[in-house]
């Protein structure tokens, strides 16, 4: 791919306010991400403790369900609207980048719309299907959602993939030809693993944040049969999500040092190409070299390659303009990996425990732990996506389109960022009541179960 | 003559006619709930409002982001310019979005009639706001004011004109009216003749306002935007805007024989035929000086479009179809509590835990060598499907023993 190609200069304003349109589309978009994990694997914790009540009758199992199933219809609303100010800001902030190439990308969106069709239909019928419903038609409405979680997940980063790894088309003056949609988003090599990535996380943030919850109930003394059930279901997925999330994680990296060498220099501010390239953790980027960084000798060849004097490209194989901004996306990466090396450390100590000893941990400082999980992998979500998104930058569509290239020629932008942060303020906070609100609402727990004592 | 790019058009266009049915009639709840008043009557209405509305609303909203992709997948240049210069209504229908999304969240958490009438105020104000702006888009594209390019027409009079105003208003009385008849239906089927007669006299007041705003706006259209009058008072235009104008005095006479099952028909008929009506006016225009056809996306892209369409509506409407009967059954409804719940258990077979813990780990230690130490692209597929299932077949394995219903559970109940 030639790298120095520009589209749609016909469509570049004269001003715009570029970094008030990147903030604005970030914040958005990490408003939205954490509930998208939930779309990916709420339905399916939830569904799983439903079948657990169709295969025993015990009441508990549906008071959980029903219980979760108030928590995700709070949250769906919200990830609907905040998923739908994305797909605003495409024209509102983006015009020029969809104008060029949404035949090219569009596809995907508009299958990913039949998806969300499904969620949003079977999510009315199941959640107000509850006790109108025979129990097993009701559990059926439910599998659709947890489908519609997976399929709608792909569609959307089979276009992220796309604009990592662009293909299928051609530019020929500023328009595209030779289009192919189909290619450009489905035989992208560049989009699985950032999928599965994605998928894995939506458990393990999903996981980690529901039995964070009832880890603080437990802190506070709560700890009857429904509390450890509540909290033993969500851990346990995401415990056994989280050292998968490191082995998805290498191997993301690996596809990043083969398609993006230049955001790999970024990841860990590899100023020059080196064999044997090493990893500096912690530090800072400056003035071409790592500061105060703890070095580990070739690690990063070993990692990338597999080799311990492989090749890696440096920052320098590109002109600096066309360098992300380093130390964004290598905080951001150093904030992921160490987060998730975290997560996965945690799981195995509840994986040893239960192990060793058959039952839930009783220290105390597990506990603890379990309760800043949920939000640090939040903050792990975030800071992944903040790597691959500032790290494809200066390009919307890697070296084929400059973001600068993309951005809407309205003014007001200023006023409409202004308007969104406190909007999504605002919306933090209803969710945060609403969610404290369903927590507090008293447990409806036949007397015999609210009493039993297990551990 | 059905040319192909003319197809992903068509497709938009039934998507923003059922957007404009279903979407407005929940909207026009929020109206209905707005203009309730105060006292016990008053929250019947809008508890009437809400619950007909909560279980189909988001069904109902994911009609727009259809009509957004299909249109910026097949006409990405048109998509662009609109959502430029149209950039303040779009951004208001937005934040009218967020908020009543909120609303309806808000709403399963609130106690007391103080937290619920600030909740509902957010929601009807949002459900009027959000119609308005969307309509002064559309009276902003239908009188030829969005130019081609990246924010190139006006910030303001794009939007802020006697078209855009009047489609606007006329958006907000439609889907006031839409909604007063679908209510009307739903009292009907829960029994309720008080809330059923409320609604039949908010939908004949809706209907007439919007009858009439539609016929006076006729002649602001006419002194506002030349092109669009003279098409849709001739030939096809025409023709669209006749059968609107019937359908809507035919469906206004169903409410009053209380006929509300077809007068929705009915209304959805007018809606489709002004849509319809505008659209023909319009052609072979999409913009100023941009033809349909110069506006649509290479031919495989429109293929594509068009397939994926086809595909997803051989899923969609059995779905819809599905969630409509149940709800205009009354089954989703409150006090549908009829079916016997209670499942019936069965033993839960003896804990093969061990088993399964042997079984994740195998898949472990595949996961690692395909996926890690193997480089080939077939290898990774079937690296991650090993590691899916270690998840799989660990979680079973790892739940705690006592979370796991056993046998002798199954028999206590």
């Amino acid at each position: 791919m030639a790298p120095q190609r520009s589209a749609a200069a016909a469509m570049t304003p004269d001003q715009n306010y570029l970094l008030e349109a990147r903030q604005m589309q970030a914040l958005s978009f990490s408003v939205h991400i954490p509930l998208v994990c939930f779309g990916i694997a709420f339905p399916t914790l939830l569904l799983f403790v439903e079948w657990l009540y169709l295969r025993s009758g015990d009441p508990l199992y549906r008071t959980l369900a029903r219980r979760w199933t108030n928590v995700m219809v709070a949250l769906f609303a919200a990830g609907v609207v905040t998923g739908t100010i994305l797909s605003f800001e495409m024209g509102l902030l983006w015009p020029a980048f969809t104008a060029t190439f949404g035949s090219v990308f569009g596809l995907g969106f508009a299958v990913e719309g039949f998806s969300f069709f499904l969620e949003a239909i079977f999510i009315g019928i199941y959640v107000y299907g509850w006790n109108r419903l025979s129990p097993r038609l009701h559990f059926a409405t439910g599998i659709p959602i947890a489908l519609a979680g997976f399929t709608g997940s792909l569609m959307v980063i089979s276009v992220n993939g796309w604009m990592n790894h662009p293909s299928g088309f051609r530019l020929s003056h500023g328009k595209v030809v030779d289009v192919h949609p189909f290619k450009a988003l489905f035989e992208n090599a560049y989009f699985w693993h950032e999928l599965i990535h994605m998928y894995v996380a939506g458990y393990i943030v999903t996981g980690f944040l529901l039995a964070g919850a009832y880890a603080v109930l437990r802190l506070r003394g709560r700890w009857g049969r429904y509390e450890q059930t509540a909290l033993a279901i969500p851990l346990t997925i995401a415990a056994l999500a989280a050292p998968v999330q490191v082995l998805v994680g290498d191997w993301n990296g690996r596809e990043v040092a083969r398609y993006q060498p230049t955001k790999l220099a970024a990841l860990e501010g590899l100023p020059r190409t080196t064999t044997g390239a090493p990893i500096h953790v912690l530090g800072w980027y400056s003035d071409g070299r790592v500061e105060y960084g703890i070095g580990v000798p070739k690690l990063l060849s070993v990692l990338a390659y597999h080799r311990v004097n492989a090749k890696v490209q440096g920052l320098d194989a590109v002109p600096a303009r066309d360098r992300p901004p380093v130390n964004v996306v290598r905080f951001a990466f150093q904030t992921m990996v160490g987060i998730g090396t975290l997560l996965a450390l945690l799981a195995l100590v509840y994986l040893a425990v239960r192990i060793r000893k058959r039952r839930l941990p009783r220290s105390t400082w597990f506990y603890r732990a379990l309760a800043l999980a949920g939000p640090l992998s939040v903050v792990a979500l975030i800071s992944g996506w903040v790597t691959t998104e500032v790290g494809r930058q200066p390009w919307v569509v890697y070296r084929v389109m400059r973001t600068s290239q993309a951005v809407t020629g309205a003014r007001g932008i200023p006023v409409g960022y202004g308007t969104l942060v406190l909007v999504y303020v605002l919306l933090i906070a209803a969710v945060a009541w609403i969610l404290w609100r369903l927590a507090r609402k008293p447990l409806e727990l036949e007397p015999s179960l609210s009493a039993a004592e297990v551990d | 003559m059905l040319h192909l790019y003319l197809i992903p058009l068509i497709f938009a266009l039934i998507g923003l006619a059922f957007y404009t049915v279903l979407g407005g009639a929940d909207f026009g709840a929020g109206f209905w709930e707005l203009t309730a008043g105060k006292g016990p009557q008053a929250q019947a209405v809008r508890e009437h409002a809400h619950a007909a509305m909560a279980p189909v609303w988001e069904a109902n909203h994911v009609w727009l982001i259809f009509v957004l992709t299909v249109v910026w997948t097949a006409y990405p240049t048109v998509f662009g310019s609109i959502a430029s210069t149209l950039s303040i209504p779009l951004f208001i229908a937005a934040v009218g979005i967020i908020f009543r999304g909120v609303a309806y969240a808000l709403r399963a958490g609130a106690a007391g009639p103080r937290e619920l009438s600030a909740i509902d105020t957010v929601f009807s104000i949002s459900s009027v706001l959000t119609p308005f702006a969307l309509g002064t888009a559309v009276g902003g594209i239908a009188s030829g004011r969005v130019p081609v390019g990246n924010a190139a027409g006006s910030q303001f009079s794009s939007w802020l004109n006697p078209t855009s105003l009047l489609v606007g208003v006329l958006a907000v009385t439609t889907a006031a009216y839409l909604a007063a008849v679908f209510l009307c239906a739903d009292a009907t089927k829960l029994g309720d003749q008080g809330l059923e007669e409320q609604f039949r006299r908010r939908a004949l007041g809706a209907g007439i306002v919007a009858g009439v705003i539609a016929v006076a706006g006729l002649g602001v259209i006419a002194g506002d935007a030349d092109r669009i009058f003279h098409r849709l008072t001739s030939g096809a235009g025409l023709a669209g805007l006749v059968i609107s104008l019937v359908a809507g005095v035919a469906t206004l006479a169903l409410v009053w024989r209380r006929q509300y099952e077809l007068s929705r028909y009915g209304a959805a008929v007018a809606v489709a035929a002004i849509i319809a009506g505008w659209a023909l006016a319009q052609s072979p225009l999409f913009l100023p000086g941009l033809t349909i056809e110069a506006a649509a996306a290479p031919r495989p892209t429109l293929i594509a479009v068009t397939v994926a369409v086809l595909g997803g509506a051989v899923i969609l409407f059995p779905s819809l179809a599905l969630l409509f009967r149940l709800v205009l059954s009354g089954r989703l409804a409150e006090g549908g509590e009829s079916v016997d719940l209670r499942p019936t258990p069965r033993l839960v077979r003896v804990s093969r835990q061990g088993f399964l813990a042997r079984a994740a780990l195998a898949c472990l230690i595949a996961g690692i060598g395909l996926l890690t130490a193997a480089e080939a692209a077939w290898a990774h597929a079937l690296g991650v499907v090993s590691l899916f299932g270690f998840v799989a077949f660990g979680f079973p394995a790892a739940l705690p023993p006592h979370i796991v219903p056993q046998a002798n559970d199954a028999k206590r109940h």
